[in-house]
């Protein structure tokens, strides 16, 4: 299995095996962030930009450290200071960073194809950061990871991914991935939190999350953006605690042993308590670290990608 | 001048013709229809093999002058239409300046009499601005040549100001073309809601925006006892509460657009911006009832939706970018491959939807090769194909849907009032 792509835009692009090669390639990376000298040379030499349309901290810090440990020079850019204020085109913006010999652009962007429409038009990689409600393969990829490595498989695994569903890239990507990976995916959200024709993805609605919880061997809890600007299509978040939280109580009727996700950033006591998010379930913190390992993978593969096309 | 148009396929279905012919035209008007004409003329196309039908009336076009001449003008979109075998054209009022007052109109018309190589005509708008808030002048707007009344773009909210709007245009005699959208349903969608809107994380656009206006401004239209004519239909229920209305007998008409019968959704899936139009292209479900549609006569026109964008509206982020395609010099060529070539409809029918109804629903002389009509003619390579290429366009946009595209049909020659106003 050679990985060809010079991008990485959303799973649903990815076959099962490309997904696996990317799984395997972060397991050997994993290692590079225990050592003393936490650094290969892999992409020495190499400028890797993140461009970020939309305020992150965590996603972005992570691509930083990974494209880091792999030797790469990173510069940050961001849309508050740059050109892009004054009204430049995203197409500019990215064809300059291309000029610039640049080799890897890392984007989030909040409209949704954003870095599908990047990449077709650059010859330099980029790598899809997050972009509106549509992808967040990074993120998917991480969670995958993390599973895998708790649980030993994906295949036959039964994953519920509760939150947002509606407005959620990291639930789409988690769908893609996962079921193409053989598990069994249930969503669980309020109806008007669930996006049409879901259930073509393979994946289950529901919206009793007890129900749900009763056979999951993994959760994943989605941040739940209350602040979002979509009406009425809210529920209260109280409600939605008392009737989607993940707490001790609801988990106390799950199996013993069920992983619990969480993209972050959390919100405490709005959709995962603290206990849980702290406690013996959680693997929150390890997905932090497994996204270092995942990321240096995934700008390893498309830098090599590119290069064999050259 | 006079031209003589020999043996070709002569298709007038307003005469009931269909047969190999010659067409004498003198004067500007078509002289004679008959079987091998032996006279003297100026000029002579030999229209062998080829189809030779009466010029396409595209009810539904946006010229963008005045105020938007860096997406079109009335000269660079009439010899777009020429190309595209269209000889006359409906220009839509949502220009800057809009066609709201008969100032606005004369400034149109007079550019149109300096500038336009086929004809012209001119829609006026419902309300004052296309605001949705108070009707514009129908009886003044008719008297200074608007041939019909339409907020295109928008849709009139309020419910009893469109009642209104539809028992002035009966008063004033001029017919109300209706662009069917609550927003209050689409709101900020960009493309047709479904499995596709999921995957790609865009807001969706429901039939039900577009069927459910559909319906009231027919039950407005029956109220007010006015013509009313339903622009760009392009989902199967809008198809199937037009096709009852029919059957109660009730006096309306409708048209679609060549892209709903022959692109869906899926041209969507990677975010290409020049599929982008609203109505959004929808299901194949939908394909199916708009094709159905054509076939049983329920769609009464095809009409182009020519909406001309620069690069710099459309090689931007899918929900920023305009919506709306170019239609005119693609829309015969799309209804021959789609229609004709898949056998769907007949020369007739297919010339009834591109150029009679048309006609016939404006209330204007044209749509036919009688003798002593204006001819306004064009000549077809019916089986000639053609690939769609961006620098071949010359529409000052080139946002078409069909780009890539090998389409079926070129158009040999465009005759408008008797003149060659296009030669292959």
């Amino acid at each position: 299995m050679i990985w060809t792509k010079k991008d990485l835009l959303g799973l649903e692009y990815l076959t099962a095996e490309e997904i696996g090669l990317i799984l395997e390639t972060a397991e050997s990376f994993k290692e590079v962030s225990t050592r003393e000298i936490k650094k290969v040379p892999a992409l020495r030499g190499k400028t890797a930009v993140n461009l970020f349309y939309e305020p992150s901290t965590r996603t972005r810090v992570s691509f930083e450290v990974a494209a880091k440990r792999l030797s790469a020079d990173v510069i940050n850019i961001s849309t508050e200071t740059s050109s892009v204020r004054k009204g430049e085109t995203l197409i500019d913006t990215g064809k300059n960073i291309q000029a610039l010999k640049a080799d890897i652009i890392i984007m989030r962007h909040n409209c949704s194809g954003a870095a599908n429409m990047l990449a077709g038009a650059l010859d330099i990689s980029v790598v899809n950061a997050g972009d509106g409600w549509h992808e967040h393969p990074t993120q998917a990829l991480l969670d995958i990871f993390t599973l895998k490595e708790k649980l030993g498989k994906i295949k036959g695994l039964n994953v519920a991914i509760v939150g947002d569903i509606a407005h959620s890239r990291v639930a789409r990507s988690n769908i893609w991935g996962l079921t193409k990976l053989g598990a069994n995916v249930t969503v669980c959200a309020p109806e008007m939190l669930l996006p049409v024709e879901i259930e073509k993805t393979g994946a289950k609605t529901s919206s009793n999350i007890d129900e749900v919880l009763k056979n999951t061997d993994a959760i994943n809890v989605l941040r739940m953006q209350f602040e979002r600007d979509e009406g009425t299509a809210f529920p209260e978040q109280l409600d939605y605690y008392k009737k989607f939280g993940i707490t001790e109580e609801r988990l106390a009727r799950a199996k013993k042993d069920i992983i619990i996700m969480h993209p972050g950033p959390i919100n405490r006591g709005i959709e995962i308590s603290s206990e849980v998010a702290d406690g013996k379930n959680s693997v929150i913190l390890e997905q932090v670290t497994n996204g270092i390992a995942v990321r240096m993978a995934v700008l390893f593969l498309v830098s090599q990608a590119r290069e064999a096309r050259i | 001048m006079s031209i003589l148009i020999k043996g070709g396929r002569v298709v007038d279905p307003v005469n009931k013709i269909d047969a190999v012919l010659d067409i004498l035209i003198e004067n500007n008007k078509i002289a004679r229809v008959a079987n091998d004409i032996k006279t003297q003329a100026d000029s002579i196309i030999d229209a062998a093999g080829k189809i030779v039908g009466p010029g396409i009336v595209d009810m539904h076009v946006h010229l963008r002058q005045p105020g938007r001449e860096d997406k079109e003008t009335v000269s660079t979109a009439t010899a777009a239409a020429a190309k595209g075998g269209v000889t006359t054209v409906l220009a839509m009022p949502n220009t800057s300046p809009p066609m709201d007052c008969a100032e606005n109109i004369k400034l149109l018309k007079g550019i149109i009499s300096k500038d336009a190589k086929i004809n012209v005509l001119v829609c006026g708008s419902i309300t004052k601005g296309r605001l949705g808030k108070e009707l514009s002048p129908a009886a003044i707007l008719k008297k200074n040549g608007a041939c019909a009344l339409s907020d295109d773009g928008c849709s009139v909210d309020d419910s009893e100001l469109m009642l209104d709007a539809f028992k002035k245009a009966r008063q004033a005699g001029i017919l109300t073309i209706c662009h069917c959208e609550d927003k209050k349903i689409s709101g900020k969608g960009v493309i047709n809601l479904g499995f596709n809107s999921t995957r790609l994380g865009l807001r969706g656009i429901s039939n039900e925006s577009e069927y459910k206006r559909v319906a009231r401004d027919i039950e407005l239209a029956q109220k007010a006892g006015a013509a009313v004519h339903i622009a760009h239909v392009s989902c199967r229920q809008s198809v199937e509460i037009i096709a009852k209305a029919k059957k109660k007998g009730m006096k309306l008409t409708c048209e679609t657009a060549p892209h709903y019968f022959s692109l869906t959704e899926d041209a969507l899936l990677g975010y290409d911006t020049s599929m982008k139009m609203n109505p959004p292209l929808r299901s194949p479900e939908d394909l199916a009832a708009i094709k159905q549609g054509l076939r049983d006569g329920t769609i009464d026109a095809i009409a182009s939706d020519h909406a001309p964008h620069t690069d710099n509206e459309k090689d931007i982020e899918f929900e920023r970018a305009e919506f709306g395609v170019v239609g005119l010099e693609t829309e015969l060529a799309v209804s021959i491959t789609e229609l004709i070539d898949a056998k769907l409809i007949d020369w007739s029918s297919l010339f009834k939807k591109l150029s009679c109804n048309p006609s016939r629903i404006l209330g204007i002389d044209k749509g036919s090769l009688g003798q002593g009509m204006p001819a306004d003619i064009v000549v077809i390579s019916a089986g000639k194909e053609w690939p769609v290429r961006k620098n071949e366009l010359i529409s000052k946009s080139k946002n078409s849907a069909f780009l890539g595209r090998t389409l079926k049909g070129t158009v040999d020659y465009t005759i408008c009032n008797g003149k060659l106003v296009y030669q292959k």
